[in-house]
């Protein structure tokens, strides 16, 4: 190791004086943390975080290095300490790009498949839907976290797992796992087994859900057999044994797999559903676009179909500026390895880096007016999100991009092509009353988030499309 | 024209074989195979079609 002494120690932020550093301040206010760090500290700054330093680096130069890193400097899998009680152990949060890719390769997310799951996605919101045109009026009010997080357990499940899975799960499923993505408490970076309500909260939750995953799978045994057309994959690990017979994967590493598959994409689409409504309802103009374009889009009452999800330009930019103002991941950590230098600093292995989504995405210099939500600003020709590929990053970036950006992206696109056309909304709230809850490392919307629906006050042609509410067919 | 893939930024997705079939290939693996590095012009709005619906904006067209 050669010691240059032209290399400093990033700067530290103020604060931080108790037990655990920053820890207090991280589970109140992160992004606030997090924004002065940078305006102390500039691209390359430091806060403690029980006993570890956390090196924080924003702005574009940064970011770029810490995407492009390989795994042999900047480690992932020990970045997380408070997913192992919740994935269990020996599940692997993280596997190399290579590994990575012949995952995706044998996965639902490739393309291939995703012409199914747009249509997958459509029913369930329908189903979602039909409770609301059944009722005698048709108008009610919704819990935003609820409602989507509920639904996205669905689509999440149906697409990963199987259509079979997820007609055997409930509401009870959904609950349960609020309550583990509620485990999340930075606490973990303690101990992630802490005597706190939030943890024997998900601990509980994890042995519900082993326990209803048991029932299934008992079930499954007692019942005939998989036919090849409902095989599923829980099907598929029930059927591998090891050469004396027994089960190879136990219930509880059944249900881990399926725990951590459903993860990434669950908190994470719900709170985006979420955050894409209430700001097209806080901004009225935005959405009569996005119900032109979708107006037009099925003007012949086709379906929600993959072909027609591609190129939905306004409604994707009213998504992506959701995802860039309320990123659902405000810190993406890794562990050094490798003696690393940025921006004339030095940052000592075994220290934790960052990169902060909610911090790079309002960097003015990038994203004028950062703080304003402008879809336009990824329309042509401003594209803000290709010019800014190393400080847009609510997917992260480079070699560690989220593999399921794409089908994240077609799954809102479907969400909202179903309740924008048959559905009015209103927010039920003062606008500026929604916010996110970070009290935890998932961030979730705080409650109350509600919203009201009726059905939609709808050019006369929609009327009759399936779907809408009254429509024939719907209210079978 | 010539087809360019930055190996740093793909993920196999396999959209481009999705849009352009006998210029793309996803192997086994999930590695992209550019089976033909410079189609004829009669493909160009498939390649194009490819290139901008890349969920990582991993391809870029270099004319000749």
């Amino acid at each position: 190791m050669t010691v240059d002494v032209g290399l400093r120690e990033p700067p530290r932020v103020s604060g931080g004086v108790g037990e655990h550093g920053h820890l207090d301040e991280l589970r109140v206010d992160p992004i606030g943390l997090m924004r002065r760090v940078r305006e102390e500290c500039g691209d390359v700054g430091q806060f403690r975080l029980a006993g570890r330093d956390v090196v924080l680096l924003t702005g574009a130069e940064a970011n770029e290095l810490f995407f492009r890193a390989p795994e042999e400097v900047l480690d992932q899998a020990e970045a997380y300490p408070f997913m192992t009680p919740i994935f269990g152990e020996g599940v692997v949060f993280d596997a190399p790009p290579e590994r990575r890719r012949e995952m995706l390769h044998n996965q639902a997310l490739r393309d291939k498949f995703m012409r199914g799951h747009a249509s997958t996605i459509a029913d369930e919101v329908e189903a979602m839907v039909k409770p609301w045109s059944e009722s005698p009026s048709q108008e009610g009010t919704i819990d935003l976290l609820d409602w989507f997080a509920e639904l996205t357990i669905y689509t999440s499940s149906a697409c990963l797992i199987g259509r079979k899975f997820r007609h055997e799960l409930d509401r009870r499923f959904a609950e349960l796992y609020h309550d583990l993505e509620q485990g999340t408490d930075a606490i973990a970076y303690v101990d992630p087994y802490a005597p706190i309500d939030s943890f024997r909260r998900r601990d509980e939750a994890r042995l519900g859900l082993v326990e209803l995953v048991q029932g299934i799978m008992d079930r499954r045994s007692a019942g005939p057999p998989a036919t090849d057309e409902d095989r599923d994959l829980l099907d598929v690990l029930m059927s591998i044994r090891d050469s004396d017979g027994t089960a190879r994967f136990s219930t509880d590493m059944v249900t881990g797999m399926f725990i951590s598959m459903m993860f990434a994409g669950h908190h994470t689409t719900s709170g985006t559903a979420a955050w894409t409504l209430i700001e097209l309802l806080r901004h009225p103009r935005e959405l009569d676009a996005v119900r032109a374009e979708l107006d037009e889009l099925y003007a012949h009452g086709e379906e929600v179909s993959y072909q027609a999800l591609r190129d939905m330009p306004r409604l994707e930019s009213a998504i992506k500026e959701a995802l860039r103002l309320h990123p659902p991941l405000i810190l993406v950590l890794r562990v050094v390895k490798e003696e690393l230098e940025v921006e004339g600093f030095t940052v000592a292995p075994g220290k934790l880096v960052g990169a902060s989504p909610a911090v790079s995405n309002r960097i003015a210099e990038d994203f004028p007016d950062p703080d304003a939500f402008v879809p336009e600003r990824y329309l042509e020709p401003r594209n803000e999100d290709r010019a800014n590929p190393w400080t847009w990053i609510p997917f992260g970036a480079g070699r560690h991009r989220c593999v399921g950006a794409p089908f994240a992206m077609m799954q809102l696109k479907a969400i909202f092509s179903v309740l924008l056309r048959h559905w009015d909304f209103e927010l039920a709230q003062p606008p500026d009353t929604y916010r996110n809850d970070h009290s935890k490392m998932v961030v979730q919307l705080a409650q109350p988030c509600t919203v009201r629906f009726r059905p939609r006050a709808a050019p006369a042609a929609l009327a009759a499309t399936p779907g809408a509410p009254g429509a024939p067919g719907t209210a079978s | 024209m010539r087809v360019v893939v930055d190996r740093d930024l793909c993920q196999g997705h396999g959209v481009c074989e999705s849009e352009a079939g006998a210029v793309f290939a996803v192997s086994n693996k999930g590695v992209l195979v550019i089976v033909d590095e410079s189609p004829s012009e009669e493909l160009r709005s498939q390649v194009e079609a490819a290139v901008k619906f890349c969920p990582t904006h991993a391809l870029r067209i270099e004319e000749d």
